[in-house]
């Protein structure tokens, strides 16, 4: 298989196979990030991740058409009006979902798993009911088309750069939210010790509705993200969370560096072996490589030491 | 304070050591345990006490040193083989069935069918059930066979706990702060049961209320920083300064 | 007086040997007098899907180990079957006009020359048999003990289960020459000689399933009677007090894992049998959790609400999503998260309650009023 190529072709397609990755590689980081969020901090499963981020695709295609027909002249920015309204929308829908339902299951994981499986149904059938059931797609604006050659064989699409960029920022984002600010103060204490996070005046259940609700609107950015890839249909989350979940216990939960770490190997060891395999098979032998990882080193492959 | 030589002891723990990330949990510790005697570990918060009982029934895995139980090395066993050997522990927090009741519990604890075949046969014949009856009365808990185990007040779980430990006849049963969140009258008769069942076996006990050990204690060892501190009768350690200023207070 | 006499507890209870009863009037008396051979059909494909929610009620009501992945074992057993069967069906004679004649179908039309080597043994019906009951077991005590003796437990199995049934889905299907790919295994026409379309070989293998069903439902409850049972019980209240009693928990644990793939794999057997075929879409994710829906619907700690369950379930399915395909899905999730959050124990939980009450009630007149009191107080 790679013996038919030489060592400079071979770096060129890892290279070049590696930035056509780079939406995916953000999408992946993305919904990990929002679910890595939302599990690791708060032991809750979202099954309905897919269905958030989806959201937040069919709320960019709302605003293309909305710019589009309506604000012409200003088509080339509405990306970024996008993201936010993505952004909110799917924080706003999440924070309701954690007050109806997740804020009582939360001694119960699996139930909580069971129950956004649910969720994710019932979100599905709204999404066909209002949109309709074909897939939808997104129009770009002309300067994000097209692509930057950094050598004679490598070309990044703009776009891709693009996501990265906003990907990057988001992560600091994150991360800045969690380890320096005092809602993410709060939000560690109430995961570390909630009665005692209460018992000093947390008012823990806002903070769990705010982390949901961060955790899901950050799944509406990827969304944004993700019309650049694929086509946006009521079912199209589903795809992606098989191996978000993945992404995320294989990164071990405990750091947003090990989520990211593991999003990109995972979405890069994917995308390269698609050169050389088929499709499916690609992704067998990534998902395969992963669980058996994970069978040997259930932690992850990126967690630091744990008191055992 | 005399050592006893490694074949005459129930327990010989030498060169004991773990370190989580650096920090040295247990450092270097000996300690000696003699047939059918009551040792009590004491010493402030964080100084290993708990661990030292993780690391003898399997529950963390030591980084050096030996842990030698009838002469047998407990370090390579799975927990469940050092259960099986003959080696108890009570936990902190009550360990118990919530959902089944005290019989169901005290059963479930009976050391015959504990593999996944013999559960799957096993019947539950005369012998079962006197023992469970007998292990009920020991801990006060024989008019409350039929109660489900979360209806139990705090001290009657830990009751609870010592019987299920009870019923498997451990040689070396160890106790994690028995009496922790009991009331004086239900120490007190925690103390009879401890004395009371000590006839046959060895106990190691962490404990923080004095007045508790020095009721039930044979030998002491005071902790401090992973490291032993001093060792003794309790008299002798409440009377050593080093002790006074790390622990006891003046 | 002691109430616990030797009388060993394993022995199926009263109510245990009634419930038994009524269902097995229900499926093999009223429901074949009442349908008609085409719905008794649907009925018994429900009652396939039924050994994995029984299989469910035990890994997952008793012990807590969620399994998201449990279309895999039916799947597996359903495509040992059909593979066995297609083989029959794709005799050189049957398959003259192919370029390849003697093997199936799908695999001349991938221009495949001959038979690949992992279907081979699946021309012989004893090894067929043996095959869907061991090879299901090995793979699940193989996957059970690698997680649970690393102590990967609840949600991080339950992911990695879903995992699994993500990769055999895409396996399947990309690998269309040896598997038939999106299609599935189709054309089934005889077992052993006889032909497995008629209406009485349909009635045959519904009387099978009832039979297989009900003999599993023994066993089932059997091992919820019996120490493992309440040991599952421990596990799932408190793991560490088990280890520390004495006993392997991850052996005990593997074990009802491979109790529940056997099941699965059998109902998955009964499946291609009555249906005349085996498709990727049962074996993945979407119909994993399904089989979950139905036991946490009928109630996961029983297994008689695990076949009601299963029933209900999918008779609504039939009847709802052709009539209101939009409000059926819709329904479906609602309902769902209904049961998850205000039922955890299902419909069999609320039949307990009610049932409890009513014989209190119906007690309470004719006992003595100590006795009366203590049943009726539900402390």
């Amino acid at each position: 298989m790679f013996a038919d190529y030489s060592w400079s072709e071979l770096g060129s397609i890892f290279a070049m196979q590696g930035f056509a990755g780079l939406i995916l590689f953000s999408v992946f980081v993305l919904m990990a990030l929002g679910l890595a969020i939302i599990f690791g901090q708060m032991g809750v499963i979202n099954m309905a991740h897919g269905e958030f981020m989806i959201l937040g695709a069919y709320v960019t295609w709302l605003t293309s058409n909305l710019f589009a027909d309506h604000l012409p002249g200003l088509f080339g920015g509405f990306f970024f009006v996008a993201m936010i309204a993505a952004f909110l929308a799917a924080a706003l829908l999440g924070a309701l979902v954690e007050w109806l339902s997740i804020r009582h299951l939360y001694h119960r994981p699996l139930d909580t798993l069971l129950a956004t499986w649910g969720l994710s149904l019932l979100l599905q059938q709204t999404y066909r009911s209002v949109f309709g059931a074909r897939e939808v797609g997104v129009d770009l604006p002309g300067w994000m088309l097209g692509s930057v050659a950094l050598t004679d064989i490598v070309e990044i699409p703009i776009n891709g750069l693009l996501v990265m960029a906003l990907t990057t920022v988001i992560t600091i984002g994150v991360y800045l939210l969690m380890y320096r600010s005092s809602i993410g103060l709060r939000t560690r204490a109430v995961v570390q010790n909630r009665s005692m996070a209460g018992a000093v005046g947390i008012d823990t259940g806002r903070v769990d509705r705010l982390t949901f609700a961060i955790g899901c609107g950050i799944a509406g950015v990827a969304g944004s993200a993700f019309t650049m890839i694929g086509s946006t249909g009521p079912t199209a989350g589903q795809a992606y969370i098989v191996d978000t979940f993945l992404i995320v216990v294989f990164g071990g939960t405990a750091s947003l560096l090990g989520t990211i770490a593991s999003a990109f190997t995972i979405s890069q060891a994917q995308s390269t072996l698609e050169f050389f395999l088929s499709g499916s098979m690609a992704k067998v032998l990534t998902l395969v490589t992963v669980v058996l990882i994970l069978m040997i080193r259930p932690q992850g492959l990126f967690a630091t030491k744990l008191r055992r | 304070m005399s050592v006893s030589t490694n074949t005459a002891c129930v327990l010989a723990i030498e060169g004991l050591t773990v370190s989580f990330d650096g920090f040295r949990a247990v450092d270097e510790l000996n300690l000696y345990l003699d047939e059918r005697e009551i040792h009590v570990i004491i010493g402030p918060n964080g100084a290993g006490k708990t661990t030292v009982l993780d690391l003898i029934c399997g529950k963390t895995q030591a980084s050096a040193g030996s842990i030698r139980f009838r002469n047998r090395e407990l370090r390579r066993l799975k927990e469940h083989h050092i259960v099986r050997a003959g080696v108890g522990r009570k936990f902190q927090n009550p360990s118990i069935y919530d959902e089944l009741t005290v019989f169901e519990n005290l059963e479930l604890s009976f050391p015959r069918g504990r593999t996944v075949l013999g559960s799957l046969f096993f019947k539950r014949d005369a012998a079962v059930l006197d023992r469970v009856q007998e292990i009920a009365a020991a801990v006060f808990l024989d008019e409350l066979l039929h109660s489900e185990a979360s209806l139990l007040s705090h001290g009657q779980k830990q009751w609870l706990e010592i019987g299920m430990l009870l019923i498997q006849d451990p040689q070396l049963l160890m106790l994690d702060e028995p009496v922790a969140g009991m009331s004086v009258a239900e120490r007190v008769k925690t103390a009879e049961l401890l004395n009371r069942i000590t006839a046959d076996r060895s106990v190691l006990v962490v404990e923080h209320d004095m007045g508790f050990v020095e009721d039930i204690a044979d030998r002491v060892t005071v902790l401090h920083q992973g490291r032993k501190l001093a060792e003794g009768s309790m008299a002798s350690v409440q009377a050593d300064p080093r002790v006074i200023d790390v622990y006891l207070g003046h | 007086m002691n109430s616990f006499s030797t009388a060993n507890p394993s022995t199926l209870k009263k109510h245990d040997l009634l419930s038994l009863a009524v269902l097995a009037l229900i499926l093999l008396v009223a429901l074949p007098l009442l349908l008609d051979i085409f719905r008794l059909n649907l009925v018994g494909k429900y009652l396939s899907y039924a050994f994995v929610a029984v299989g469910l009620v035990l890994c997952w009501g008793m012990g807590g180990i969620l399994s998201l992945g449990q279309g895999v074992f039916f799947g597996l057993g359903g495509y040992g079957m059909a593979m066995f069967l297609k083989l029959e069906a794709s005799t050189p004679e049957a398959t003259a006009i192919q370029s390849t004649p003697g093997i199936p179908d799908f695999m001349d039309w991938n221009q495949l020359t001959e038979l690949p080597a992992f279907w081979v043994p699946f021309q012989s019906f004893p090894l067929t048999l043996a095959a869907i009951v061991v090879v299901p077991g090995l793979f699940a005590a193989l996957i059970g003990y690698a997680m649970f003796s690393r102590r990967v437990s609840g949600v991080y199995f339950a992911i990695i289960t879903q995992a699994i049934a993500a990769i055999l889905t895409v396996l399947v299907i990309g690998q269309q020459g040896v598997t038939g790919g999106v299609n599935g295994i189709t054309d089934l026409r005889t077992l052993l000689g006889w032909d497995i379309r008629t209406d009485f070989a349909r009635y045959v293998f519904y009387y099978v399933n009832g039979v297989l069903l009900l003999g599993a439902l023994v066993g089932a409850l059997y091992l919820q009677r019996s120490r493992l049972g309440r040991l599952l019980t421990a596990i799932r209240v408190s793991e560490d007090r088990v280890r520390f009693s004495g006993y392997s928990v991850a052996h005990l644990k593997t074990f009802v894992f491979c109790i529940a793939a056997v099941l699965s794999s059998i109902g998955g057997a009964l499946f291609t049998l009555q249906v005349g075929f085996m498709s990727p879409t049962l074996i993945g994710i979407v119909p994993s959790i399904e089989m979950v829906i139905f036991c946490a619907v009928g109630g996961r700690l029983s297994v008689f609400g695990a076949v009601y369950g299963t029933l209900l379930v999918s008779g609504l399915k039939m009847s709802l999503s052709e009539s209101f395909p939009e409000l059926w899905l819709f329904g479906l999730g609602a309902v769902f998260i209904a049961v998850v959050m205000f039922l955890p124990y299902g419909l069999a939980g609320v039949y307990r309650g009610l049932s409890e009450r009513l014989s209190a009630r119906f007690l309470a007149g004719r006992v003595s009023g100590s006795a009366a009191a203590r049943i009726a107080d539900p402390s």
